[in-house]
């Protein structure tokens, strides 16, 4: 077991001037969950561009796993298959797509295209299925089309789809927006489960969300860590309290 | 020698003739002049000339005229006109006129090349005619067919010239006449190298003219004034085809030779031994043709080798017709000096070409630049927008004949058609398509065929002119090599105009602001209080009216058909693509770079127009992998979607 | 393999089996079997219908499964037919030569049957040389390679350019069109090799069978053409309906998030991409021995733009709305320039469809997109839906 699964160091991320990502460097354990929270603009979103190979930064090391992998210069699709799933802010699922086709598609299995084009169904594919559809509570809806899914529905979907790739690092970006609060309980289980047995990182706004995750938080202010600790410790930073709490309690 | 000769008679007439009047002149001559021939001519008219009388030329002018008449009794020259049987008769020297029946008289009529020569004898007086247009008539003349004979009066009426233009014309034709006919090889260099200063067609054609070459085949190269001699196996048929013209060498043997041979002496299905069945091959009939050779029914094969040979005993050369190296070595001196000029120019003249293409097309594109820009919609029917303002001006035209009114009417109204052409659109069609691009893209693809095809139906296929004012004809000369056509000039600053405008309209106004606050983040506008869908149907109005007057300039200078838009869609769609979307300035940077790429590639390959295209195109798919977004590319987040 | 795959896609055997009973009907129905009620050149316009089928089934699965609305697809049509008819063409004037030579006492060198060859086919552009392009035109086999080769090479160089530096949407769209539009210039010219805009002809004497009547040869490429279809879509079924399918309607729908699956975008595309530019060429292939002739005119981007409204009219992300589409917009369109239909007097103004008929396919063009986006095909939706 190694410590590290993930390690950013000294990110530097600029558009038209304007510094997105300021030497940043951040670390994730390979299991275990992690919130990280911060204002608009505190540069969330692009961190995660970066790790999932969206935006390229300007300086800096992203380096993945046991060989200490530089993520830089590796495209979105390799990333991800490397064990890197990410789930966006609003639900992005293929709509047109039964629920099943939609976890069949991001099942672990060959991506190449001659790998896809001679794919053939096999029981222990379906039964992986079956046990994902089982854990996020859709099996009774494994052959209805994507998209008649209520919001809820489709976030947990793709929270599936991102277990089906099995990833060794999950990104997700504020799965608790617009669920009701019978919704979130069942999101945290889903996402304090897969933890267990690999990192997960959550970017999330909402606080009490976060403190019902229960785990290490780490705040970002203007491209760069602030504090990092558990959410008691960062709640009581009087600098956090100043650029963020403060601001949003006001 | 007709120098010499004139230089004669000047000095003779100095001594001698200052007494004498022109008639007894012509009576010496009579019957040179009552039958003149070309040949014979010329030393009468030097005696006439020598004499200096102020009546010459008059005469000359009206014997040329054939108004000179003969009285068949006394011989006596007069000047008259027929009314009628009656002669009015003009005497030559005193100009007394009378009458008298024209039984009696005869009516010179000199040949053309009689009145040919006259003239050359004129244009001395011509040249110092007190008339400046009779002058410059002369000196045209003179430029039209240059000789040897003109440069010496040419010289001499410079110095009484008063007028400045005239007299730098006449200093321009002593250079090139000086350049070809002086007698002193240094004048004839100095005169060269004058040349050397100018790029006028006509001095090139002057050095050309000093730098003609014959070419010429021998065994050893001739003691003359050599301009190339060539490696005999450079380009080997066309040398071997000069021996044989030049009757040095035998023509090859073809294939076509040898199969007639082969046909021609079939003698019970052989030729030579060869059966003719196994005549398939070049090397049996080799073999054939070799047996019948050495009988002797055949002449001996001429093949490589031995043109080969027949080349390599021989020279081939081009010579000068010019004699003396000296000069020829100057004026090649010259000519490249004025070559390096001329493609100096000729770049200005290149680059000037590629601006005004570069203005069509920016007005075709600027339209859709707008409207891809603001809106992501792509608009496959701007093209027709185009031919719509094109045939709005030919329309106005019918009824309007003053063009330059017609014109100032076309352009808004053209604007005016098409912006409502355009919110038309937009109201039917686009806005329901939004945010669904490609299907924008085929749907207005339906209207573009749709309206190029109502086209066809009113206005029929063939081409309707749209004819420019008269002050817009013709074309502004800045030298032979570089000069620019008004039209272009005025597209261009109908360009510039349109540039500012809409510069103006984005950045100096409230729709402007508004129109870059929909481009940049539609929902954020519209919760701003914007109108997006009336910022939309604005920018699709003015995209479209764009087009339309876009359409007015380039019906201008090509012809209006209901093709014309599709002529310069994929062109724009070009433009924007490459220049970068959603900026005034990528547009211009766009236009710019293919409007000077094409005429760049034109110029490498100037026959090809077609290859051109094809070589642009190219280029523009492989710019796009290198810069997808264009030349002005949107950076930051927002580019990033 | 293919009872679950055809037992997975009913409307696979529905199709194939109307296709059957319609080749079936037509060639019994044919001057070839002697009854005659089709007359031959009909036959030859329903055989160019199914070509332009199996190129209309491509089109659906680049740009109504994967998303990419090509402009282009109509070169590789062209480029297939050009390969073909570059040995139909050779082929044929071979045997006019030798014959031609045949009545001569010499017998004739190689080098003076193909320069008189040369002299047949490019005197039209004042040239008697072999281009290189033409090495292979003797060759049967290597020709029909390269119906294959070509289009798959040009749109796995094209695709692979295009795809890798992400150039998506309305600009991907152009830069086919770009691409098409610099191919037809290209064979416009005189030097192209390809006897530029006089295209090449005679494409309907088919070498070895000119003893053999037109009616038995259209009827033979009628039924190639039926298999090429049916085939071509039994392929095209297949591709799309498993997990290849599910990845690439995935591409259509949101590319980025296919991407952040782990799935490499540019390679399916390119794949999608370059199989239908093959089937486009095979498709191309067939159709001109049929029309008889094929010029640089054909491939103009204007084409390809056609291509997509068969697609669109017909209903695009279903295979039999492709077919559908590009057999009706077509039949109707050569029904309408060609006279057939009636021209309808208003008493002021008489609509003469020859005239008419453009303008009335662009507005039902600009109708479909906006109010019927599932095309003709949709209507097979209520019908299946109604029994249910």
């Amino acid at each position: 077991m190694i410590a590290t699964l993930l390690e950013v160091s000294g990110v530097t991320v600029t558009f038209d001037g304007f510094r997105a990502i300021n030497n940043l460097s951040i670390q994730f354990p390979p299991t275990g969950l992690r919130a990280i929270i911060g204002p608009n603009g505190a540069g969330k979103t692009t961190f995660m561009d970066i790790v999932t190979g969206k935006t390229k930064p300007d300086e800096g090391h992203v380096i993945w796993g046991e060989e200490n992998v530089s993520l830089l210069g590796l495209s979105e699709s390799d990333i991800a298959t490397r064990g890197i799933g990410r789930k966006f802010q609003k639900p992005t699922v293929f709509e047109a797509q039964t629920v099943r086709q939609n976890l069949a598609m991001a099942l672990k299995n060959p991506r190449s295209p001659f790998a896809v084009l001679t794919h053939r169904r096999t029981a222990k594919n379906a039964a992986k299925i079956e046990a994902i559809a089982d854990e996020i509570g859709l099996t009774d809806s494994l052959t209805r089309i994507a998209g008649e899914l209520s919001h809820g529905q489709k976030q947990w979907l793709e929270i599936g789809m991102l277990l089906a790739q099995d990833p060794r690092l999950l990104l997700v970006d504020e799965p608790a927006a617009g669920m009701t609060v019978e919704e979130r309980e069942k999101t945290t289980d889903i996402l304090r489960r897969a933890a267990e047995t690999r990192s997960v990182v959550v970017v999330e706004h909402d606080m009490e969300f976060v403190r019902r995750l229960d785990c290490k938080v780490t705040v970002l202010h203007e491209g760069a860590v602030l504090a990092e600790g558990s959410l008691d410790h960062v709640t009581s930073n009087q600098t956090v309290i100043d650029v963020y709490l403060g601001r949003g309690h006001a | 020698m007709r120098i010499l000769l004139s230089a004669i008679a000047f000095a003779l007439c100095a001594m001698t003739a200052q007494a004498q009047d022109l008639q007894t002149l012509l009576q010496d001559n009579a019957a040179q002049i009552a039958k003149p021939s070309r040949n014979a001519i010329g030393p009468v008219l030097d005696d006439m000339v020598a004499t200096g009388l102020p009546q010459v030329p008059t005469f000359l002018e009206q014997w040329s005229d054939k108004n000179v008449w003969q009285n068949e009794d006394t011989g006596t020259f007069f000047i008259a006109t027929k009314t009628g049987d009656t002669l009015t008769l003009t005497d030559i020297d005193t100009g007394a006129q009378s009458t008298a029946p024209a039984d009696g008289f005869k009516q010179l009529k000199p040949n053309g090349g009689v009145r040919r020569v006259i003239g050359t004898a004129l244009v001395q007086f011509q040249l110092i005619d007190p008339d400046t247009t009779r002058r410059a008539a002369a000196l045209e003349s003179i430029a039209r067919r240059p000789e040897a004979a003109q440069l010496a009066p040419l010289m001499a009426s410079l110095d009484g010239e008063d007028d400045p233009a005239l007299r730098a014309r006449k200093e321009n034709l002593i250079t090139i006449l000086s350049a070809r006919f002086a007698e002193d090889p240094a004048d004839r260099i100095a005169a060269i190298e004058a040349l050397a200063e100018e790029t006028s067609v006509e001095s090139r054609a002057v050095l050309n003219q000093i730098l003609a070459t014959k070419p010429g085949v021998a065994t050893t190269l001739p003691d003359a004034n050599i301009a190339t001699q060539y490696d005999p196996m450079a380009d080997p048929d066309a040398n071997h085809a000069a021996l044989v013209t030049a009757d040095l060498a035998t023509p090859l043997t073809t294939p076509d030779d040898i199969r007639a041979a082969m046909e021609a002496h079939i003698i019970d299905g052989r030729v030579g031994n060869t059966p003719t069945a196994q005549l398939n091959t070049d090397a049996a009939r080799a073999t054939a043709y070799a047996t019948l050779a050495a009988a002797g029914t055949v002449p001996p094969l001429i093949g490589i080798p031995e043109r080969d040979n027949a080349l390599q005993s021989h020279v081939f050369f081009d010579t000068y017709t010019e004699d003396d190296p000296a000069i020829t070595t100057a004026a090649r001196a010259a000519l490249d000096q004025v070559e390096t000029a001329v493609a100096l120019a000729q770049t200005v003249d290149l680059g000037l070409d590629a601006l005004s293409l570069a203005s069509i097309y920016f007005l075709a594109a600027i339209g859709l630049a707008i409207t891809f820009g603001v809106m992501g919609v792509i608009n496959m029917a701007h093209g027709e927008f185009i031919m719509m303002g094109a045939y709005t001006g030919y329309v106005i035209q019918l009824f309007v004949p003053d063009y330059t009114i017609a014109i100032l009417i076309a352009l808004p109204t053209a604007f005016a058609i098409t912006f409502a052409a355009g919110v038309t659109m937009e109201r039917l069609v686009i806005r329901h398509l939004y945010h669904r691009p490609l299907e924008t893209l085929l749907a207005t693809f339906g209207i573009s065929i749709a309206l190029q095809q109502l086209a066809k139906n009113i206005f029929g296929t063939q081409a309707r002119p749209l004819t420019s004012p008269a002050w817009l004809d013709g074309a502004w000369v800045i030298s032979d090599v570089i000069q620019i056509s008004y039209i272009r000039i005025a597209i261009f600053f109908l360009a510039l105009f349109f540039l500012a405008l809409i510069l103006f309209i984005l950045k100096r106004t409230r729709l402007g602001l508004e129109v870059r606050a929909v481009t940049q983040n539609p929902g954020m506008a519209a919760s701003m209080g914007i109108n997006p869908d009336r910022i939309n149907m604005l920018t699709f109005g003015l995209g479209s009216g764009i087009a339309g007057i876009a359409g007015v300039a380039i019906g201008l200078y090509a012809k209006v058909t209901s093709e014309m838009g599709a002529d310069y869609i994929v062109q724009s769609f070009m433009t924007v693509v490459v220049g970068g979307v959603g900026n005034v300035w990528g547009t211009l940077a766009g236009a710019s770079l293919i409007g000077g790429l094409q005429k760049g590639i034109e110029w490498f390959n100037p026959s090809n127009t077609l290859a051109a295209q094809t070589y642009m195109i190219l280029f523009i798919i492989l710019f796009i992998q290198f810069r997808p977004k264009g030349i002005v590319a949107l950076k930051g987040r927002a580019a990033a979607d | 393999m293919h009872n679950t795959f055809i037992a997975r896609n009913p409307s696979v055997l529905w199709f194939l089996a109307a296709l059957g009973l319609f080749t079936f009907g037509v060639t019994i129905l044919s001057e070839a079997t002697g009854l005659g009620l089709i007359s031959t050149s009909f036959v030859k316009t329903l055989g160019k219908t199914l070509c332009l089928c199996l190129i209309a089934i491509a089109m659906d699965v680049v740009w109504g499964y994967c998303g990419i609305l090509s402009l282009g697809h109509f070169a590789f049509f062209g480029i297939g037919g050009y390969a073909i008819g570059m040995w139909l063409m050779y082929a044929r004037t071979e045997a006019i030569v030798l014959q031609n030579f045949s009545a001569q006492t010499i017998p004739a060198t190689p080098q003076e049957i193909s320069d008189a060859i040369g002299n047949q086919i490019f005197g039209v552009v004042g040239s008697s040389d072999f281009p290189a392009i033409w090495s292979f035109a003797d060759s049967l086999v290597l020709q029909l390679a390269m119906v294959v080769l070509i289009p798959g090479l040009l749109a796995l160089v094209f695709g692979w350019l295009a795809f890798r530096s992400r150039v998506t949407g309305v600009y991907l769209s152009i830069l086919t069109q770009a691409m098409t539009l610099a191919l037809s210039l290209y064979l416009f010219q005189n030097d192209s090799g390809l006897r530029g805009n006089n295209g090449l002809s005679g494409l309907q004497n088919i070498p070895g069978f000119e003893q053999t009547p037109q009616a038995t040869i259209s009827i033979v490429f009628f039924l190639a053409s039926a298999f090429a279809l049916g085939a071509g879509y039994l392929f095209f079924a297949w591709v799309i309906s498993g997990k290849m399918g599910s990845v690439v309607q995935g591409i259509r729908d949101n590319e980025a998030r296919v991407r952040f699956l782990g799935y490499h975008v540019e390679s399916y595309k390119l794949f999608i991409f370059t199989i239908t530019a093959v089937v486009s060429g095979i498709a191309g292939a067939l159709y001109y021995p049929q029309a008889g002739i094929i010029n640089p005119g054909e491939i103009a981007p204007i084409a390809s733009i056609y291509l997509a409204v068969w697609v669109a009219i017909g209903g695009r992300g279903r295979l039999y709305g492709a077919v559908i589409g590009a057999a009706f917009v077509s039949l109707l369109s050569s029904w309408f320039t060609g006279g057939g239909a009636p021209d309808i007097n208003l008493g002021f103004y008489t609509i003469q469809w020859t005239d008419w008929w453009l303008v009335l396919l662009g507005l039902s063009f600009v109708v479909v997109t906006l109010y019927f986006p599932k095309g003709i095909g949709g209507l097979f939706d209520y019908l299946v839906r109604k029994p249910s």
